[in-house]
């Protein structure tokens, strides 16, 4: 079960080692607190959708299963954008078209096809939580890198009189706009991608 | 805004692929050559056309009127989906040639984002039937030159020695992000000294 959950942190991690649900990845990654709403958001979904796919992986005629698995992962995105849109509005605003758009990550159909359908319910939910906290986590690696050099500030949950923006002498009077923008998330992307290939083949070799 | 404004808008100053990240999935998995880019590009401006129109008519003629509009997310990806497998069966009946040019590409289309992003995007700024489907074409047409100009790229980059780690993908990303760079030449201001 423990591998089930790990597996999706780091093995198969869906954003640099799968490269899976890259949208998303890059059109909120400007800014942690995004990030971090995002991964909740494709948890929720991708849990949800992992433990009905595997409840009902044998009543589900096999012709019609992809169209079965899209309206079991709309359903749970509708609940997520209205769940948010009601708490939390300002999330709900700044990850705008995006999250109606996780109906479509391929990480969450790529899941209940590759994984769902084939194990028990058990197995799914590790399965969810390690790929879900797993693009989570490389949303926010993305999105550190973004806000730190392109805003020169680092935003999280805003509590009491904090308002939730850390601010980081030296780069705020003079950030690198260019990361916050979408040329800047495209480098990001690639450097950190070629980093993971390069770390890898590193392990591989020793 | 008239429809020259909607074209340039939506192909160069919100290209989908290089400023809003709509589309990357097929951005980076279809432009290894020129001739599968040029197929997808088109299949997805065919798509999106068609599945704009549609989808504004199913919002506002039936959402709409129902106060059902909380459906939207589901209504769309359902349409979407059939309108593809559709698509593609009278594509097959009708010109066997253009299924052996599209065919291939039509079902990946399914799960670009590009297309229903375009939708959700048509119901957000309020366009009209036309409007929409314009918006549809145009945004397509962005999708058609950002594929092409990465597909001549990665084309040229196979010719060339890039070090180990950054082949494939790594590379596919830095010079999508160069490109956004040029991109960035084309914003509001570009409209304005265009049209008044």
């Amino acid at each position: 079960m423990l591998k089930e959950f790990t597996k999706g942190i780091f093995k198969e991690n869906p954003i640099f080692i799968i490269v899976l649900g890259l949208c998303p990845a890059l059109g909120v990654s400007s800014k942690l607190i995004n990030a971090i709403g995002m991964g909740a958001g494709v948890i929720f979904v991708l849990l949800g959708s992992n433990i009905f796919v595997s409840l009902l992986k044998n009543f589900i005629p096999d012709k019609v299963r992809i169209p079965a698995y899209v309206v079991i992962i709309a359903s749970f995105v509708t609940l997520v954008e209205m769940v948010m849109e009601a708490y939390l509005p300002s999330l709900f605003e700044s990850l705008g078209v995006f999250v109606p758009l996780i109906v479509v990550n391929c990480l969450i159909l790529g899941r209940a096809e590759a994984f769902a359908n084939k194990n028990t319910i058990k197995a799914s939910i590790f399965d969810a939580l390690g790929m879900g906290i797993g693009f989570t986590l490389s949303l926010m690696l993305i999105a550190l890198f973004r806000e730190v050099l392109g805003a020169g500030t680092v935003t999280i949950m805003a509590i009491g009189n904090f308002d939730g923006v850390i601010k980081i002498p030296g780069i705020y009077n003079a950030p690198a706009r260019v990361f916050g923008l979408s040329a800047g998330a495209l480098l990001v992307m690639g450097y950190l991608k070629a980093f993971f290939n390069w770390y890898s083949s590193r392990k591989r070799v020793s | 805004m008239s429809y020259l404004a909607i074209l340039i808008t939506f192909i160069f100053i919100n290209n989908f692929i290089l400023t809003q990240f709509l589309g990357l999935c097929p951005f980076i998995g279809v432009s290894k050559n020129t001739e599968s880019a040029i197929g997808m590009g088109f299949a997805v401006i065919f798509v999106m056309g068609i599945s704009s129109i549609v989808t504004w008519l199913l919002y506002n003629y039936i959402l709409v009127p129902f106060h059902i509009e909380y459906l939207q997310t589901i209504t769309f990806i359902l349409v979407i989906a059939s309108l593809v497998q559709f698509v593609e069966m009278v594509v097959q009946k009708i010109s066997p040639q253009l299924y052996k040019a599209l065919g291939i590409f039509l079902p990946l289309i399914t799960t670009n984002c590009a297309v229903l992003g375009i939708a959700l995007i048509n119901i957000t700024n309020n366009y009209n039937a036309l409007e929409s489907f314009v918006a549809g074409i145009a945004a397509g047409i962005g999708f058609l030159l950002a594929i092409l100009l990465m597909s001549n790229i990665r084309e040229k980059l196979d010719l060339i020695k890039v070090p180990k780690p950054i082949q494939g993908i790594p590379i596919a990303f830095i010079s999508g992000g160069l490109m956004a760079l040029a991109f960035m030449a084309f914003d509001k201001a570009l409209l304005t000294n265009l049209l008044g």
